[in-house]
């Protein structure tokens, strides 16, 4: 119970703070709408056929590159005035900084996922809500697992200098089976295909994924966090 | 370990591979479907394995410098991953050339040789991050957590990624494929070199770490004066 009300303290006080700021927020939305309306339509021909193959692909790409740039502010906001020396210093548990922070997160590239979804299914003519449900538990299972590692490496990178550029670089090839499931089932879905028995493995993959590395970075939070 | 034990084995291993080839090039005969080139699998296939293996040496050393707090396995922990890499990039470009003479490209998405490129990728990134952290101990937490990461990673890599449809020749080891007794005792043969060849360089890997800390640690002291 205490464990819980520690994990929500965080992640109100961090969504509090972003929420009044909109600092990375607002830059991950810009980016990502950039991207999908402008870097997208040119680099490959939006006919709907070719988008229904790949749109998966290409939400994910968004996605992930959204959520590097909302997940690098993690820790990195808490740098001024010695935050993070206090925030480790307090009588907070490691994994429940972790799992607050986490969970801001989440919420955070979650706002960004929804927000693409319908500009996506506009400008290149997708219909892409046939399978509502379904889709928003793969965008929410895979933005979990995004975040969890983001958080993670986060953490880990806060003190470096090139931090912005090894986030992506040491997130994106652990991220692979996570995002090749999303990815499965984000095209199925997006066509209209319904939870059939090849997408429901790709989901037990997406789910089991999510489970191992939260089990780690939770087991490992105090390492990461206390030293 | 002691030089002279180090060099014996470099020599042992020199000797053996050579013995090897010899037999690999002179005694055993072309396979029928291939030809000459599948030679190249009797250390494309044990490079794999020493490559494996070094992910699983590293990632126990992680565990035990975050459970020890010693350096000699954070020294461990990166030359098993760098000797390792150095393996995995022998498996891949070995399997590039086979590829090319065989399949006629150099490159294909077929699962193990995405797995392996992953995998390969993911690795390269623990030395990445290593290079860009200054204190030693700081360094040396930071590169242990991620190399559990990694190691964890890697069965999901291999597969996820086998649920792609594959190109590559079925597993002779585990099922599937056939070969000859003699090519088969050849493939751990060569192992036993290859292997000698990886404890030799990550000892000495260890060695330029552990050096290089202690040369870190005068500095400091001649810096604190």
């Amino acid at each position: 119970m205490r464990f819980l009300r520690q994990t929500w303290l965080v992640a109100s006080k961090d969504l509090r703070s972003e929420l009044r700021t909109k600092e990375a927020l607002n830059a991950a939305l810009a980016f990502a709408l950039v991207m999908i309306l402008l870097l997208l339509s040119f680099a490959f021909d939006p006919t709907a056929e070719e988008t229904r193959r790949t749109s998966g692909g290409l939400l994910w790409l968004v996605f992930a590159f959204a959520g590097a740039l909302i997940l690098n502010r993690s820790f990195v906001r808490e740098l001024t005035n010695d935050c993070l020396d206090v925030l480790v210093s307090s009588p907070l548990d490691g994994a429940a900084l972790f799992l607050g922070k986490s969970l801001a997160g989440f919420f955070l590239l979650m706002i960004v996922e929804l927000a693409c979804l319908p500009v996506f299914g506009i400008f290149y003519n997708v219909a892409w809500h046939r399978q509502l449900g379904p889709l928003l538990l793969v965008l929410a299972l895979g933005a979990w697992g995004l975040t969890v590692i983001g958080t993670m490496f986060s953490a880990l990178t806060v003190n470096l200098r090139l931090r912005e550029l090894m986030l992506p670089a040491l997130v994106y090839p652990l991220m692979i089976p996570g995002l090749l499931a999303a990815i499965q089932l984000t095209t199925a879905l997006v066509a209209g295909r319904p939870l059939d028995a090849e997408l429901y493995d790709w989901l037990k993959l997406l789910v089991s994924f999510d489970i191992i590395f939260t089990a780690l970075a939770l087991g490992l939070a105090d390492a990461v966090l206390l030293g | 370990m002691r030089s002279k034990t180090l060099y014996i084995m470099l020599l042992a291993a020199a000797w053996l591979m050579a013995a090897d080839i010899a037999v690999i090039l002179l005694v055993l005969p072309d396979e029928a479907a291939q030809g000459a080139v599948y030679r190249i699998i009797f250390f494309h296939v044990p490079a794999a394995w020493t490559a494996l293996l070094a992910c699983l040496a590293a990632f126990l050393a992680s565990c035990l410098y975050l459970l020890k707090r010693d350096f000699r396995w954070d020294a461990l922990a990166v030359a098993t991953t760098e000797v390792g890499l150095a393996f995995g990039a022998a498996n891949l470009i070995t399997g590039m050339i086979w590829a090319r003479v065989i399949w006629g490209i150099w490159w294909t998405w077929d699962a193990r040789l995405t797995s392996m490129l992953v995998c390969w990728v993911l690795y390269a990134g623990y030395l990445m991050l290593r290079r860009a952290v200054e204190e030693p101990a700081q360094r040396a937490r930071a590169a242990a957590v991620f190399n559990i990461f990694a190691f964890a990673d890697v069965p999901v890599v291999f597969f996820s990624i086998r649920w792609w449809r594959t190109q590559h020749p079925q597993p002779v080891v585990w099922g599937g494929g056939f070969m000859d007794a003699a090519m088969w005792r050849m493939l751990f043969l060569n192992w036993v070199p290859l292997l000698l060849l990886f404890v030799a360089l990550v000892a000495l890997r260890m060695r330029q770490e552990q050096a290089a800390r202690r040369l870190d640690g005068l500095r400091r002291r001649a810096h604190a004066f």
